[in-house]
């Protein structure tokens, strides 16, 4: 049992490993790099951002967003880079533009849509209720008298 | 009456999942639409002495296709290729993208070779300036050296006869650059 276990861990630490080990010659480089290609979506693998991705391309791509983050430029400069050759698809993370628009509308706007349906049918319940006449003084002696039977 | 609401929510429902299954997630809109084309330079695949670059694609409508010898849909996409260079319609350039000379080469040995000429992009290098993520991959290129179209993936008999041969025919029709 003890063995499997650790050859699962083993394999599982294996499986994380898809990333080239790089050095940087400032830490806040290898954060700008190792924040990047997280947030870089992969061409191939496409639910698997660059640093995740295993695929010839990734890793290419990474070997670039190395390259320019470690000549000093900025991470804009990075992003900019990719998108420029690949898109906005290559941001998990889409800026909003008359093309998303509707990527980041429209949750909202299906939201209120819910919210105005649900406030219309609660205002018609309430009208309908307030439209039923009241008890006579008979029904409410009857409704007393069946409520008395009920429960005793 | 009270039917009518869920009922409409629901057709709308379908036909966004229907255009949903329609949609190819593969197909990646490319920014370079109407941009010239990226600058390269690089030496050609048969002779290594000369090279081939961006400034080449200008002056007539040519197709760039991007291909491998390890890509298997380009040997799918292939046997189309050698057709249209026999229908001599325009120059087909090829990219030959992260290969091995002697492995490209044997291939088109092989199989025949339908490119006006191959450039040779060892390193990939150029087919991220292009932006390239699937081989093969066809870009039209217009007579100003702009790309106006890109193809993801083999060409199909129908994407060939439906949209890049109009296409191209359309933009033979322009006018060439003074």
């Amino acid at each position: 049992m003890r063995r499997w276990l650790l050859a699962l861990s083993l394999s599982l630490a294996l499986n994380s490993q898809a990333m080239e080990i790089r050095t940087f010659d400032d830490p806040a480089k290898q954060q700008a790099y190792e924040h990047l290609v997280k947030e870089l979506r992969c061409l191939v693998c496409q639910n698997q951002s660059l640093a995740d991705s295993d695929a010839d391309l990734a890793q290419d791509l990474r070997t670039e967003v190395y390259n320019i983050i470690q000549s000093g430029k900025s991470e804009q400069d990075a992003v900019k880079f990719l998108v420029d050759r690949y898109g906005d698809f290559v941001l998990y993370n889409p800026p909003l533009k008359p093309v998303t628009s509707l990527l980041w509308l429209g949750p909202f706007a299906l939201l209120l849509g819910g919210l105005a349906f649900f406030a219309l049918l609660a205002k018609k319940r309430s009208q309908a209720r307030a439209a039923e006449p009241a008890l006579t003084d008979e029904e409410r002696r009857r409704l007393h008298e069946l409520k008395n039977k009920l429960e005793g | 009456m009270r039917f009518i609401i869920p009922l409409i929510v629901f057709i709308v429902l379908v036909v966004f999942l229907g255009i949903g299954l329609k949609l190819d997630p593969r197909e990646v809109p490319s920014p370079f639409i109407g941009k010239p084309a990226p600058a390269f330079t690089l030496p050609q695949l048969a002779e290594p002495g000369k090279t081939f670059g961006d400034a080449n694609l200008k002056g007539q409508v040519s197709l760039v296709n991007v291909w491998a010898s390890w890509c298997v849909s380009c040997r799918q996409e292939h046997p189309l290729l050698i057709e249209l260079a026999k229908e001599n319609i325009l120059p087909i350039y090829g990219l030959n993208y992260k290969d091995e000379r002697e492995a490209g080469l044997g291939w088109l040995k092989r199989l025949g070779n339908p490119y006006t000429l191959s450039a040779f992009d060892a390193d990939g290098r150029v087919g991220i300036e292009w932006g390239v993520y699937g081989v093969p991959e066809t870009f039209v290129i217009d007579k100003r050296g702009v790309i106006r179209h890109k193809h993801t993936g083999p060409i199909t008999p129908k994407a060939w006869q439906e949209t890049l041969l109009p296409l191209i025919i359309q933009l033979q029709k322009e006018g060439s650059p003074s």
